[in-house]
């Protein structure tokens, strides 16, 4: 990071905040609302983007998919969290059904994801082809989920220890649960840039980023790296879904609003750039939250589905190949 | 004279629907430096990047160390001990030198092994070990593409225009740093520089419009003014 990006980054998150703390008529209590839900959705942004922020380095196309990975992870959580639904784990502790339905969920993604790479491959050379047939793979997912589950939302009933546990922050209460997301999201970010940064899969997913050729040139199947990005991507998605789903329950349209927005997230982080997405989540999970209760105070909903695009119109007018962009 | 390591039997090229190559067919011995001569334009790089299975042949065939490689994969023909430094040398530049090296790596012990001699070969390197791949400058870049082929233990090297945009200096050095490495594998060379090309190899193949029209001993190459101006446009004396 250069100090023009820490500036820039920085005067970003001032402005959303100092946004945040007007409107809200220096309320302390909103200003923290805005912080921690900011951050909330933040990450679960980030767990949506980061799959679509590598697969796109890697391969230059955007996995149309994507949100729907988030979607099924979240269906498959509150199902076998719920009793009456089609999976039925015959686990008593709701607790421990949670950890079950965010590994079964994982565990799906991973597999959906292979398939979808799998039936990408004939494909790879033809962009066009390529996003035409994640954007069928996503519909094929979404009529999947309406005839199982139908179109009816669904919310999370069946409570467990933090999601009912509170804590105090600025004067407001909030649920131990929203902690716990930050922790794992944190957790997990850091993680992949462990991976990407001190291991041999990547460094070759970082150079493969830049030149897939000159990767093969070396000796290296490209296709196995391929196969193992979509793995990851698709099964961070899931689990995204499936700790999102005690907060948001479980809808059908919840994986397009979350791929628009993740979309705008990689977008204004930079394409191809790790950091850059993760980053650039925060902002728009910032954004977001301050423009929610900003739209409640003045009763006009749609500024908040509005603003991430509004952000990254904001921030390509400024800086084109978004924050951590290279000229590509 | 022992088989040649590299057989190349009137292979055709496309790309998209260009005809770039057309019946090329040349040897390459087991041993020493061979370089491929041409104008711009006569099919050079697309011949060393079908080698690689990058550009597909269409028809004839490349046999290396007597298997026919033509059809497979890129990274299967490169394992099978065939190292390539492109044209504009592709370094990545996210990654630091050491990077660019370990990502070569096809066995573990492979860096360790040989990283002595390229340190050797290319002292720079050691210093700027820990920088940034783009932070180096064009002769740097070379020398680490160079060493990034060096790293497993091909056998056999195809090397783009190593001397393209160096400055003079910087080109002695590249020369210096391939004839040694010569001594132990064999190099198949694109070389627009005929200066450079004449100190370097041992045999010449000339192509021209996609096709290859010469070859030899490049010390005869040397005396024939009349095939140098046809074929290269350059004088020698």
């Amino acid at each position: 990071m250069t100090r023009s990006d820490a500036v820039l980054i920085t005067a970003i998150v001032g402005a959303i905040l100092s946004f945040s703390f007007i409107s809200s008529g220096g309320n302390v209590g909103s200003f923290g609302i805005t912080i921690l839900s900011g951050l909330f959705q933040g990450m679960l942004l980030f767990l949506v983007a980061a799959g679509l922020s590598l697969i796109f380095g890697l391969m230059d196309v955007l996995n149309f998919a994507q949100g729907a990975y988030f979607m099924v992870g979240a269906y498959l959580a509150y199902d076998i969290q719920h009793t009456g639904g089609l999976i039925d784990v015959g686990i008593a502790d709701p607790g421990l059904r949670f950890i079950v339905g965010v590994i079964a969920a994982t565990l799906a993604g991973a597999v959906l994801g292979v398939l979808l790479e799998l039936l990408l491959r004939p494909v790879y050379k033809r962009h066009l082809f390529l996003l035409v047939l994640t954007f069928g793979v996503s519909i094929v997912m979404l009529e999947g989920i309406k005839a199982f589950y139908s179109v009816t939302p669904y919310t999370w009933t069946e409570f467990f220890g933090i999601r009912e546990a509170q804590f105090t922050f600025l004067g407001q209460n909030f649920t131990q649960y929203r902690l716990f997301v930050l922790a794992v999201g944190f957790a997990l970010m850091v993680g992949i840039s462990l991976l990407l940064n001190r291991t041999r899969i990547g460094i070759i997913i970082r150079a493969g980023v830049q030149d897939r050729e000159m990767v093969s040139a070396l000796g290296i199947n490209v296709q196995t790296v391929f196969t193992f990005v979509f793995t990851l991507g698709c099964a961070v998605a899931a689990f995204g879904g499936a700790i999102a789903a005690p907060f948001l329950g479980a809808t059908i349209t919840m994986g397009t609003t979350y791929l628009v927005a993740a979309i705008a997230v990689i977008v204004l982080g930079g394409l191809g750039s790790y950091e850059g997405t993760a980053i650039g989540a925060m902002i728009v999970g910032l954004a977001l939250a301050a423009m929610q209760q900003f739209s409640i105070t003045i009763n006009q909903p749609v500024l908040a589905s509005i603003t991430p695009m509004m952000l990254l119109i904001a921030v390509l007018l400024i800086r084109p190949r978004g924050l951590f962009g290279q000229e590509r | 004279m022992s088989a040649p390591l590299l057989r190349v039997r009137e292979i055709d090229a496309f790309i998209e629907q260009f005809h770039i190559l057309e019946d090329v067919t040349f040897d390459v011995p087991d041993g020493g430096i061979t370089v491929l001569l041409g104008r711009n334009g006569a099919g050079k790089t697309t011949t060393l990047r079908s080698v690689l299975g990058m550009t597909s042949v269409t028809s004839g065939d490349i046999e290396y160390n007597g298997q026919s490689i033509v059809g497979k994969k890129t990274h299967t023909i490169a394992q099978m001990g065939i190292g390539y430094v492109p044209e504009h040398r592709a370094i990545f530049s996210e990654l630091t030198v050491q990077e660019n090296l370990r990502i070569a790596a096809r066995h573990k012990d492979d860096l360790p092994r040989n990283i002595e001699m390229i340190f050797t070969l290319f002292p720079d390197l050691k210093r700027l070990y820990q920088l940034q791949g783009g932070n180096l400058s064009g002769g740097q870049q070379q020398m680490l593409a160079i060493a990034r082929a060096l790293v497993p233990d091909n056998r056999l090297l195809l090397i783009d225009e190593p001397s393209e945009g160096l400055a003079p200096v910087i080109i002695e050095q590249v020369i210096a740093a391939i004839k040694a490495l010569a001594e132990t594998k064999t190099v198949l060379l694109v070389e627009q520089n005929f200066r450079v090309a004449s100190q370097l190899a041992d045999n010449y193949v000339i192509m021209d419009h996609g096709q290859s029209v010469a070859h030899g001993v490049m010390a005869s190459l040397s005396q024939d003014d009349e095939i140098v101006q046809r074929y290269l446009g350059v004088g020698m004396h």
